[in-house]
């Protein structure tokens, strides 16, 4: 077994346990340190790939500010452990095998269809940052520019949407 | 080396476990949670679809280029649902979303 193969799975078995953790932690806290624990896995798979751009951008973006607002706002509103009722059950036994279903289902196209994608490129191939920016500005430009529009427009929903009303 | 189809996989694992926390968890905050995991793992397909182009596709780099476009949609998102949240918090008392109720019949 090569190195490669060896740090994926690690870093594959972590992301799936953080995942499991996700779910069956009962407190929102703990759920979301889980999360950083798969976000912080899936950087390391994409430097593995050579996509370090990505890498990078999954860190300091998903891991540092989407994680940092998600803890804020529970802390913020000081949530504690989730209460059962009856339709949590419901979900437990009507949800799982669906879940497994939609699962095995993804797996099992990407295993058949799968063997037809070549492998990845020459690992150390790193993607070139370069040539992202240039995309990225040139071919990619419009859509650019509307994403800066769409945080404009998220800022001032956020804004509208937290302030307390005046009465 | 590491096959694509190992990468696939696991994206498809990921998507599932995202799917299963979206249905059984009843916390808005923790299904929110669930919602970028789900994302999480669409992005982990791109990347390794777009690198295993080979290096001379001109098209090679775009599957990453989704990927920043995602996460600055899901920055996007987190900002504005959260604001959701607090909101839906500070007027009905409870995180839970079967206390969301107002436009059940």
């Amino acid at each position: 077994m090569s190195a490669p193969l060896i740090i994926f799975f690690v870093l594959a078995a972590l992301a799936v346990i953080g995942a499991v953790s996700l779910i069956l932690q009962k407190h929102p806290i703990h759920s979301a340190l889980s999360l950083i624990v798969v976000m912080v896995a899936l950087a390391g798979l994409y430097l593995l790939m050579g996509a370090e751009f990505v890498a990078a951008v999954q860190i300091i973006v998903y891991g540092g500010a989407i994680m940092v607002l998600f803890v804020l706002v529970i802390m913020l509103l000081n949530a504690g452990e989730e209460e059962r009722t009856d339709f949590s059950k419901l979900a437990k036994f009507g949800g799982l095998p669906l879940a497994l279903a939609l699962t095995g289902l993804l797996a099992a196209a990407m295993v058949r269809h799968g063997s037809s994608i070549p492998n990845l490129e020459t690992p150390g191939a790193l993607a070139p940052t370069g040539q992202l920016s240039t995309l990225l500005f040139t071919t990619f430009v419009y859509p650019f520019e509307l994403t800066s529009f769409l945080i404009l427009v998220a800022i001032m929903g956020a804004l509208v949407l937290a302030q307390r009303e005046k009465s | 080396m590491v096959p694509t189809q190992y990468y696939l996989v696991l994206s498809a694992i990921l998507f599932g476990l995202g799917v299963a926390a979206f249905v059984f968890r009843r916390n808005v905050i923790t299904i929110f949670m669930s919602i970028e995991l789900m994302l999480n793992a669409v992005n982990l397909s791109f990347v390794a679809f777009s690198q295993s182009m080979p290096a001379t596709n001109a098209h090679k780099l775009d599957g990453q280029l989704f990927v920043l476009f995602v996460i600055v949609v899901a920055a996007a998102e987190a900002a504005v649902g959260l604001g959701i949240i607090i909101l839906t918090a500070r007027n009905r008392q409870s995180l839970n979303v079967e206390r969301v109720d107002l436009l059940k019949l």
